[in-house]
């Protein structure tokens, strides 16, 4: 008996070791450039640029989809599938021509039935509800020659262009949610839930083509082992790292690039409920608010404080004097918290999403803050997918401490959420005097008018504190030696065709 | 094999209630799925039309019903937070979880068993005092800690392996072996010191048998009945232990997959969990309760292959 | 009088939970420094005279955290356990002492639950409930309640068929009285022995479910979020996972050669 036994194991032993072998068939790759670059989240349900809502999502695909024009690195708009385009005087048709031989990653070249079909998708002219919601001032999409198209608006507007960034997509695969085809430096080859997602570069890249073959965006969900991650040397890229997460690498190793993250990170107020319906209660909170004690945590004293909803990088809006609206003053919000009818503080819910560290710890450093003026702030961690549905979408949330950034490189990409209306506006803000002010400014053709009202628009949100504004976040990038060529853009975006092997 | 029949059909019926009792668990809690799927800009109309579309609307049993239905057929529908079938989702990251599980069966044993019978063989001696010590205090160790301890000693001082550098079987299937081994390790520790513990005191039990000394009084010498007899008694519980370990295993993975960053089914549960994916959550417990009620099957047959007489009572 | 000799399990199990569990005790009512109070002075602070185990990234006392924390993680397990065996013991009761149709079912899905492992069943609980201090002590004892469950029931019917239990009937006492007054006392030392056990696995699971972050939140301290949180800084400052991660051990370190004196 002891023999049978002993077979018995002797075989499971054996058949546990065949399965594995066998499980062992895969292809090995070749020799090609590689580099992995850490990601604090999975990519959107969906990959469809028109669709995403991540700004995680967004920068990625940035790589892989391309509009008429798109952004460099200063924030310019370039021609991309476009080589040229004109805005005719009134400011109601932008008129494109097409570039030559652009190729979509399936093989196949851009025309201008794929423009066309692209762009009445984000107007919804089929479905008459526009899918990208600047888009509902498009009247149509004319096709005027095979190398011209032209985009026709209801209402004139000089500042159209930064929404035609929107990406163009094969007119017979507008449905990119699960593989996206697009014309960008790298074409996307496969993804795996909360593992990774692989891109290869395009090699019919109509421009510079990209100098690194193959990309593995690889999930590090867990704040935690970010460090591990690249000091382990399975990560040679991770950006929008914490101070102290980049002063644990070692120096030899990771050449650490200094730029800032181009969002406004806030303590995000649900306006519609109690108490933050009450203006007096934000301010208070605003009061309470010491920002430099909050870059001292978080970045070691390094960011830019913001005191409304535009970061510096806007240099033609951002407004500095709105940092001092508010300054610490725990008397004043005490009072404040007293008219407004709770002289002995709240209690609240902070909803933070896990895997951004930065954020997570200034909701622990807000809720020190708070005490001070007798408001108990109550923090619930939860992952990047729950934030999404039941904050970003489902608004149902008291406040969240997030960054919010610019799609595009206008104004509107900023302060068009706060519209009352918008669909956008996830902390449920209403100010008829603001709407006015924005209407006012998009309606507008002059420039200086524009600006006037973009600038009465943020005073409007500091001054009636919309949200508790902290900062602009320092982004650290730690990138492994090996590599070079990083480059900061002024938006939430990362431009992987630049990098380089050293 | 009246005997195997009977256990069969009674693990069938404990899958079943498994299902029903997980299935209406999820479907209770409040939420409505189709609207945290679509947001607020959902609209009234298109709410109903994605209820409709996911299977919201009919009454719960009949979704039960089509849920079985297509869950025999091995689909279980389509995760909530990825546009991809939860069957295909779980498919990729099961062998990452399966590797593991088995890597650790086989270091328990490798380590457990020897260790357990050596310390036996050698009682009340200077070595047993010393592995039983080490043995308490390993037990004591959560694998997480463990998990944590072997990437600070074998990881980060002696760089024997690159925390967090899991890659994937395809494309590098020796670096993926060796990655698991560490893994392996922490899963593996305190169930090697249960078993050591196990196969101690039931040899130790059979020291004091009247066989043994019948044995010795024959003239045998001790290392024959040591090995020749006890050693193939004290076995059988340490085979149904195997089948007991698994199930902790599987917590024990989930865990570690976490300190070792492995992208397996451990990760894909926590996730799913907390963006409440409940096509995802619902497959992998039934997935995971398939595989526990099953081993326990395998382990009564096994055990009835090596004592017949169990069961006929 | 004669002297009892201890013996080293007893003296080790008792020094290891008095070095754990006292700070625990004391960390309910009061910690050298607020666990919260963050001051940017001191992140990071390595190990001094004032700050015996160093501070954390927000310049809080590990010290202070650990004992807040432990005192969390206690307080989680002796609910867990309460919960478990107290509603356990009544099923198990009522089962093992009527038998029947209920039995059989509640048994059947028993059998099911104690299948997996308990931090598993946690996760599903988790899943359902939500996460937070209260809601992990919920889904922790909700999961425990089938093992005590199926210890008691078998323990009542073992006990149901003594004679003094026949005689007990005989002389009219009620179901209850039998079941609570005179079953109960004889399943005690089982009963016991399997909460000390319990409290064990109680403190495991939650541990494990804050590490996996979806047990207490933070800026709560408990030893799993805490030694969670320490792996970022395992590079840097490798003690304080250690410091944490050994608490940990040395509670279930303590319980068990406590429990093995015990028996």
């Amino acid at each position: 008996m002891r023999k049978r036994v002993s077979k018995i194991l002797v075989m499971l032993v054996v058949s546990s070791l065949a399965i594995a072998l066998c499980a062992c068939g895969g292809r090995k790759a070749g020799n090609d450039s590689l580099i992995t670059i850490g990601i604090p989240q999975d990519l959107d349900e969906s990959l469809d640029p028109h669709v995403a809502e991540g700004a995680g999502t967004r920068e990625v695909l940035f790589n892989v989809f391309e509009g008429l024009v798109k952004p460099n690195s200063n924030g310019d708009l370039i021609p991309a599938v476009a080589s040229d385009y004109s805005i005719n005087e009134s400011g109601t048709v932008y008129t494109f021509t097409l570039r030559d031989n652009v190729k979509f990653h399936n093989g196949s070249t851009v025309t201008v039935q794929d423009v066309k079909a692209s762009l009445d998708k984000c107007a919804g002219t089929e479905s008459g509800e526009p899918l990208v919601a600047a888009f509902s001032n498009v009247k149509a999409i004319n096709i005027v020659d095979d190398k011209t198209v032209e985009v026709e608006l209801n209402e004139a507007d000089t500042d159209f262009l930064p929404n035609l960034t929107a990406a163009i997509l094969p007119a017979d695969h507008l449905d990119a949610s699960t593989d996206p085809i697009g014309t960008g430096p790298y074409k996307y080859v496969s993804r795996s839930p909360q593992e990774n997602i692989i891109l290869e570069s395009f090699d019919d890249y109509w421009g510079e083509k990209a100098k690194i073959k193959n990309i593995t965006l690889k999930i590090v969900a867990d704040a935690d082992t970010i460090v591990m991650n690249l000091e382990g040397g399975s990560v040679d890229l991770m950006a929008r790292l914490t101070n102290e997460q980049v002063s644990q690498l070692s120096a030899d190793k990771f050449d650490i690039e200094e730029g800032t993250m181009n969002l406004v990170q806030a303590l995000y107020l649900n306006n519609s409920v109690e108490p933050f319906n009450d203006t007096k209660v934000r301010q208070a909170l605003c009061y309470a608010l010491n920002v430099q004690e909050v870059m001292d945590f978080v970045s070691d004293g390094k960011g830019t404080e913001v005191g409304s909803s535009m970061f510096p990088a806007f240099g033609k809006y951002y407004m500095k004097e709105l940092n001092d609206t508010y300054n610490t003053d725990t008397e004043k919000a005490k009072a404040l918290l007293a008219e407004a009818g709770y002289p002995d503080g709240f209690e609240f819910t902070i909803t933070v999403a896990s895997n951004y560290k930065q954020h997570v710890d200034t909701a622990q450093v807000l809720k020190e803050q708070f005490k001070a003026i007798g408001v108990t702030a109550n923090i619930n961690l939860v992952e990047w997918d729950t934030w999404l549905n039941d904050v970003y979408l489902g608004r149902n949330f008291e406040s969240t401490v997030v960054g919010v950034d610019a799609s595009t490189f206008s104004a509107r990409a900023m302060l068009g959420r706060f519209v009352s209306d918008s669909g956008k506006n996830f902390m449920n803000y209403n100010n008829a005097e603001y709407d006015a002010a924005y209407k006012a400014a998009t309606e507008s053709t002059d420039e200086a008018v524009q600006t006037e009202n973009y600038k009465k628009c943020l005073t409007i949100l500091s001054e009636d504190a919309a949200n508790v504004y902290i900062q602009d976040l320092p982004n650290l990038v730690a990138i492994n030696n090996k590599f070079g060529g990083y480059e900061f853009y002024p938006l939430y975006v990362m431009d992987f065709s630049k990098l380089y092997v050293k | 094999m009246k005997y195997v029949l009977k256990k069969i059909l009674s693990c069938i019926i404990t899958l079943f209630i498994v299902s029903l009792l997980v299935f209406v668990a999820f479907a209770l809690i409040p939420g409505d799925p189709a609207l945290s799927r679509l947001g607020t800009n959902a609209t009234e109309a298109t709410l109903a039309a994605m209820r409709h579309q996911m299977g919201l609307d009919r009454p719960l049993a009949v979704r039960y019903l089509s849920w079985l239905a297509d869950a025999l057929r091995g689909d279980f529908g389509t995760s909530y937070s990825y546009s991809m079938t939860v069957s295909s989702m779980i498919l990729d990251k099961l062998p990452i979880t399966l590797t593991l599980m088995l890597f650790s069966m086989i270091l328990m044993v490798v380590i457990g068993v020897p260790l357990g019978v050596y310390a036996s063989y050698k009682e009340g001696t200077v070595i047993d005092r010393i592995i039983q010590i080490i043995n308490q205090i390993n037990m004591a160790i959560p694998p997480f800690f463990s998990g944590i301890l072997i990437t600070l000693i074998f990881g980060v001082t002696l760089k024997m392996f690159t925390p967090g550098g899991f890659v994937s079987i395809n494309r590098d299937p020796l670096g993926f072996f060796a990655y698991m081994f560490f893994p392996s390790l922490s899963v593996a520790l305190p169930k090697c010191a249960m078993i050591l513990n196990l196969l101690y005191s039931s040899l130790n039990g059979e020291k004091k048998k009247d066989y043994v000394r019948t044995a010795y009084s024959r003239g045998n010498t001790s290392n024959a009945v040591f090995f020749g007899h006890m050693l193939k008694n004290a076995s059988i519980p340490t085979v149904t232990f195997l089948g007991m370990a698994l199930a902790d295993m599987i917590a024990g993975s989930i865990i570690v997959e976490q300190v070792f960053g492995i992208p397996g089914l451990g990760r894909i549960l926590l996730t799913s969990i907390q963006n409440r994916d409940y096509p995802v959550v619902i497959a992998i417990i039934m997935l995971i309760a398939m595989i526990v009620i099953v081993t326990n099957l395998l382990v009564d047959v096994l055990y009835k292959v090596i004592d017949p007489r169990v069961g006929n009572q | 009088m004669k002297k009892r000799k201890y013996s080293f399990n007893f003296i080790l199990g008792t020094v290891l939970l008095a070095l754990t569990l006292i700070p625990a005790i004391v960390g309910l009512f009061w910690t050298p420094y607020d666990p919260e109070a963050m001051d940017v002075s001191l992140k990071m602070a390595g190990i001094s005279i004032k700050h015996i185990y160093g501070c954390d990234n927000f310049g809080r006392d590990i010290f202070s955290r650990v004992m807040s924390g432990s005192a969390i993680t206690v307080v989680i397990a002796v609910g867990t356990v309460a919960l478990g065996s107290i509603i356990g013991t009544i099923l198990g009761a009522f089962t093992g002492y009527f038998g029947g149709i209920i039995d059989e079912a509640l048994m059947r899905i028993n059998d099911v639950a104690l299948a997996f492992p308990s931090l598993l069943l946690a996760l599903v609980m988790v899943s359902l409930l939500g996460s937070g201090k209260y809601q992990v002590m919920l889904a922790l004892g909700i999961a425990f309640i089938p093992s005590y469950a199926r210890i008691v029931r078998s323990e009542y019917i073992r006990i149901k068929n003594l004679d003094y239990v026949k005689s007990a009937k005989l002389a009219g006492a009620s179901d209850l009285r039998i079941m609570f007054v005179h079953i109960l006392p004889n399943a005690k030392t089982v009963l016991l022995s399997s909460v000390m056990i319990g409290f064990n696995n109680a403190i495991l699971a939650e541990a494990g479910l804050s590490f996996l972050g979806i047990g207490v939140q933070p800026p709560d301290a408990s030893l799993g979020r805490m030694l969670s949180e320490a792996q970022s800084h395992l590079f840097s400052h490798p003690s304080y996972a250690l410091l944490t991660g050994c608490t940990i051990v040395a509670i279930i370190l303590g319980f068990s050669l406590l429990s093995k004196e015990i028996k």
